[in-house]
């Protein structure tokens, strides 16, 4: 079955492309993007700003359970083109992976599909290897997390 | 999900790794895997067990024997570690698929 999400992230380069068509028309793919009821929805974190607009600014953040935060992140939007294109930063805090530049095209297929490419550039090609293996470091940690878990119960 | 914390799991255990590395050239029986370990059969049982719901290994039955072969398929897309990230983004993608589709029907209504 062909994947709906395809990463393209060539050997050595300091830049991966994230490709996804959509079953929904091009308007609402863009709204998801713009409204920060719906970003809080899908991305599953708080939105403390979104100004949508060339010049604007944004920022997100999550909490644990405890209200403790988590995660924070944010940037500069650079072009702002409604249901055609975002161009913005994206910066982690508190983490090593530095500043990405991420350029969003949207685009209609039919009425009721469209399409998303996501561009993101890093500062080198060693940042954009280590966020790609973030998750399949952590999947590993997990893992090895629960077996320690397990252990330490057996002792 | 769930299914990806399996597949690590699995890959992270050493005793698995070693059934998976025993198994890359041949397709073996449950007793004939057992032999090379030192563990108890039952852990060993447990082991086939694990990578087999994980899709990592097949079973394939030769009259009264079971056969364990890997799955090559599978092997391939847990070696690939690009995949997990690709599978966050594809999460997150299909929630917002699943959210603007309810949207637009409360809003259409």
């Amino acid at each position: 079955m062909e994947q709906k999400t395809k990463v393209k992230a060539e050997d050595g380069r300091q830049e991966m492309m994230i490709t996804r068509e959509f079953d929904l028309p091009l308007e609402l793919l863009f709204k998801a993007y713009v409204e920060p009821e719906i970003v809080e929805q899908w991305m599953g974190t708080k939105v403390l700003k979104l100004e949508s607009k060339k010049h604007g600014s944004w920022e997100i953040e999550t909490s644990d359970a405890g209200g403790n935060v988590v995660f924070r992140a944010g940037g500069v939007i650079h072009e702002f083109i409604p249901e055609r294109k975002i161009t913005r930063t994206f910066e982690m805090e508190n983490t090593p992976f530095g500043v990405q530049l991420e350029i969003y095209e949207f685009q209609r297929l039919t009425d009721d599909t469209s399409r998303l490419n996501m561009h993101v550039i890093y500062e080198s090609v060693a940042q954009r290897d280590q966020v790609l293996k973030l998750p399949f470091a952590q999947g590993i940690n997990m893992a090895h997390n629960r077996i320690q878990n397990i252990a330490d119960k057996l002792k | 999900m769930k299914l990806r914390r399996d597949v690590f799991q699995a890959i992270a255990d050493p005793t698995r790794r070693a059934i998976l590395l025993l198994l890359a050239t041949q397709s073996m029986t449950a007793g004939a895997i057992a032999a090379n370990f030192d563990t108890a059969r039952p852990t060993v049982s447990k082991h086939l067990q694990i990578l087999t719901e994980c899709e990592l290994l097949e079973q394939s039955h030769n009259g009264r024997e079971i056969y364990y072969l890997i799955n090559a398929k599978k092997m391939k897309e847990v070696a690939d570690f690009i995949e997990p990230f690709r599978k966050i983004w594809d999460d997150r993608f299909n929630k917002l698929e699943s959210i603007m589709k309810k949207y637009k029907s409360k809003n259409t209504d």
